[in-house]
C-alpha cells in the first residue's frame, strides 16, 4: 500500500519535471524564432541595392552602408592578419617549447580571465593605448580587438595542438629531426582545425563587437581603399547599427544592418561546424 | 664480434625515482639483442637512453657512460640528431604520421637534406623491400598511412627508421600489438635485418626472444640481472632470478 503511493508521487513528480523541462525548451525555442523572424522581416524589405552599394549623404539625405561594409571587411582583415601569428606563435611556444609547466598555467589562466572580461574594457584600455597615439580609426579598432581574440586563437589552437598524438612526435624525433621541423611538419598540420575554428569564432566576435569600437575606431561613414580605410576613422556595421538607430532613429536602416549580421552569424555558426566535422571525418580515417 | 654500444655504470632516475640502476652492458655489432623482464623493469626507458629519446622527458637524470662506436653520447659536442639517425627506433604502437606512404619513408631523409626526387625515390623502394612491404605498397604510394593494417603500418615504420640508413635499430615490443601472421613477418624481417643492422628489441614474450635474439639482457626492478648468449640464458640461466622469470615463476 504505502509503496504503491509512493511510486505514485514518483510518477507525477516525473511527469511535472518532464513538463517543465517541455515547457523550458519551447520558450528557449520561440524565443529564438521570434528573435529572427522579427529581425528577418523587419530588415529585409530595407534592404535594397542602392542601401548596399552607395555611402550616406546629407544632401540627398540617402543612407548607404557601403562604407561600413567596407569597414568592417578592412577591420576583420587588419585583426586576423595581426592576431594568427600571434596567437598561433605564443599556442606552439606555450604547448610545444615551454618548460615551465607553472608559468604555462599561469598564462592560460591569463588567457582564459581575459576572454571574459567585458568588452567595454577592452574599448577603454584601447582607447588609451592606441587611439590616443594614433587617432581614432580602424587600426586603433583592429589593434584593440587583437588583444580581444589573442586568447580564443591561442586557447582554440592550444586544444588543437594538444590533440596531436605525442607518438608523432615520438616518431620524428626518433628519425633525427630537430624540433623545428618536428613543429613545423607534424605538429602544426594536425592544429589546422583548431586555428580555423579559433578565426571562425573570432570573425563572429568581431562583427558583433560595438563597445570596444565605439572607442577606438570611431563612427565615420566615408568610403576608403584598404590602406586608406585604416588609418581613417569609421564604423563597422555593428558600430554603424547603433549609431542609426540610437543617434538617428533610422530603424528601417537599423534593421537591415541587423538582418545582414544575423544571416553572417547563421553562416558563420555553419561554417564552423562545417570545418569541424570534416576535421572530424579527417581525422578519424 | 666487436661491441657498437658499450653502458658503464649507468644509472637514470625519473625525478626521484630511480629507474636504472648500475646497468653496465656490451651490446655486439650486427646482432639481434632482446630484453627480457616484467612490466616496469625499465626496459624501455633503457632503450630509450641509447637515442637519447629520453631528453625529451622533463625531469630525467642520468649518470654513468655510454658510448657508441668510442663516443659518448652525452658528450656536449654530440649532434642529437645524428646520433638518432645513427640509432633509429620503433615503437610499440605503429605510429606512421598521417600522410602518405612515400612521405612517411622519405620523411627522414629530408630531414637530413636529400631532396633530389630520384635519389628519394630509390631510398623509399629500398627501405620499404627491405621492410618486406615493397609489393604490398607499391601501387599505393601516394595513399595515406592510416589506411594500412597495423601489421602493415608497423612495418612501414620499421621501413621508415631503415630510409635515413641507421647502424642500430632500437624496437620497443614491435609486435605486441600485432596479430600472429604479423608478428612472424617481422620476426622474419628482423633477422634478415641483422645481416646489415644492429638489432635491439624489447619483448615480453619469451619465445620470440629465443627464435630470434642471438643475446638476450633480462632486468629486474631497474637492474640488469644477467646478459649472455639467449641459448645460454635460456638453457642454463646463471642468476637464481633469471631461472625463476624464464620459467615463469613470478613477473
Ligand atoms: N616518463 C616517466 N616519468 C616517470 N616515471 C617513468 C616514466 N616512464 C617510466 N617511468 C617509470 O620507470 C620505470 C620503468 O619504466 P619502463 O617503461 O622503462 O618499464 P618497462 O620495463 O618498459 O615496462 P613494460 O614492460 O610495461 O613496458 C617504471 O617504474 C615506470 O613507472
Ligand atoms: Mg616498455
Amino acid at each position: 500500500m504505502l509503496n504503491q503511493s509512493l511510486s505514485k508521487k514518483r510518477k507525477s513528480f516525473e511527469v511535472l519535471m518532464k513538463a517543465l523541462m517541455a515547457v523550458s525548451v519551447g520558450l528557449t525555442a520561440a524565443l529564438v524564432l521570434f528573435l529572427l523572424v522579427y529581425v528577418l522581416m523587419r530588415g529585409i524589405p530595407n534592404i535594397t541595392w542602392e542601401l548596399l552599394s552607395s555611402k550616406p549623404s546629407y544632401l540627398t539625405e540617402r543612407i548607404g552602408i557601403l562604407p561600413d561594409i567596407l569597414n568592417t571587411v578592412y577591420i576583420v582583415l587588419a585583426t586576423l592578419l595581426l592576431v594568427l601569428p600571434l596567437g598561433v606563435g605564443a599556442a606552439i611556444y606555450l604547448t610545444e617549447y615551454a618548460s615551465n609547466k607553472k608559468v604555462v598555467g599561469i598564462i592560460e589562466y591569463a588567457a582564459e580571465t581575459l576572454s571574459g572580461i567585458p568588452s567595454i574594457i577592452y574599448g577603454l584600455v584601447g582607447m588609451l593605448l592606441f587611439s590616443n597615439s594614433m587617432g581614432t580609426c580602424l587600426m586603433a579598432g583592429a589593434l584593440t580587438l587583437v588583444i580581444m581574440n589573442l586568447p580564443t586563437i591561442m586557447r582554440t589552437t592550444q586544444e588543437s595542438l594538444k590533440t596531436v598524438p605525442q607518438s608523432y612526435r615520438e616518431g620524428a624525433f626518433g628519425l633525427g629531426a630537430g624540433k623545428w621541423r618536428v613543429v613545423r611538419t607534424v605538429v602544426l598540420p594536425g592544429c589546422v582545425d583548431g586555428v580555423i575554428t579559433g578565426c571562425i569564432l573570432s570573425v563572429g566576435r568581431i562583427l558583433g563587437e560595438s563597445a570596444a569600437l565605439l572607442f577606438t575606431a570611431g563612427f565615420a561613414h566615408a568610403v576608403n581603399g584598404l590602406i586608406d580605410g585604416l588609418a581613417a576613422p569609421g564604423a563597422t556595421l555593428t558600430v554603424a547599427l547603433y549609431v542609426y538607430a540610437k543617434e538617428q532613429g533610422e530603424f528601417g536602416v537599423a534593421f537591415a544592418i541587423a538582418a545582414i549580421l544575423m544571416v553572417l552569424t547563421v553562416l558563420i555558426n555553419f561554417a564552423a561546424s562545417l570545418v569541424q566535422k570534416y576535421f572530424a571525418k579527417r581525422r578519424s580515417l | 664480434m666487436s661491441n657498437i654500444i658499450t653502458v658503464k655504470d649507468m644509472c637514470l632516475w625519473y625525478g626521484e625515482h630511480q629507474a636504472l640502476k648500475n646497468v653496465n652492458i656490451e651490446i655486439p655489432e650486427k646482432s639481434i639483442t632482446a630484453f627480457i623482464g616484467p612490466s616496469g623493469c625499465g626496459k624501455s626507458t633503457f632503450l630509450k637512453t641509447l637515442n637519447r629519446m629520453n631528453d625529451l622527458i622533463p625531469g630525467v637524470k642520468i649518470t654513468g657512460d655510454i658510448c657508441y662506436e668510442g663516443t659518448d653520447i652525452f658528450a656536449k659536442d654530440v649532434d642529437v640528431n645524428n646520433l638518432r639517425k645513427e640509432i633509429g627506433m620503433v615503437f610499440q604502437k605503429p605510429n606512421p604520421f598521417p600522410m602518405s606512404i612515400y612521405d612517411n619513408i622519405a620523411y627522414g631523409p629530408r630531414t637530413h637534406g636529400i631532396t633530389n626526387k630520384m635519389q628519394l625515390d630509390d631510398i623509399v623502394e629500398r627501405a620499404l623491400r627491405d621492410a618486406a612491404i615493397w609489393d604490398e605498397v607499391k601501387d599505393r604510394l601516394k595513399k595515406n598511412a592510416l589506411g594500412m593494417s597495423g601489421g602493415q603500418q608497423q612495418r612501414l615504420c620499421i621501413a621508415r627508421a631503415l630510409a635515413v640508413q641507421p647502424k642500430i635499430l632500437l624496437m620497443d615490443e614491435p609486435t605486441s600489438a600485432l596479430d600472429p601472421i604479423s608478428t612472424s613477418r617481422i620476426e622474419e624481417l628482423v633477422t634478415e635485418l641483422k645481416e646489415k643492422y644492429t638489432i635491439v628489441m624489447v619483448t615480453h614474450n619469451m619465445q620470440q626472444a629465443v627464435r630470434v635474439s642471438d643475446y638476450t639482457a633480462f632486468f629486474l626492478l631497474g637492474e640488469l640481472v644477467e646478459f649472455s648468449k639467449t641459448d645460454d640464458i635460456f638453457s642454463q640461466p646463471q642468476d637464481k632470478r633469471t631461472e625463476d622469470y624464464i620459467t615463469g615463476r613470478f613477473g
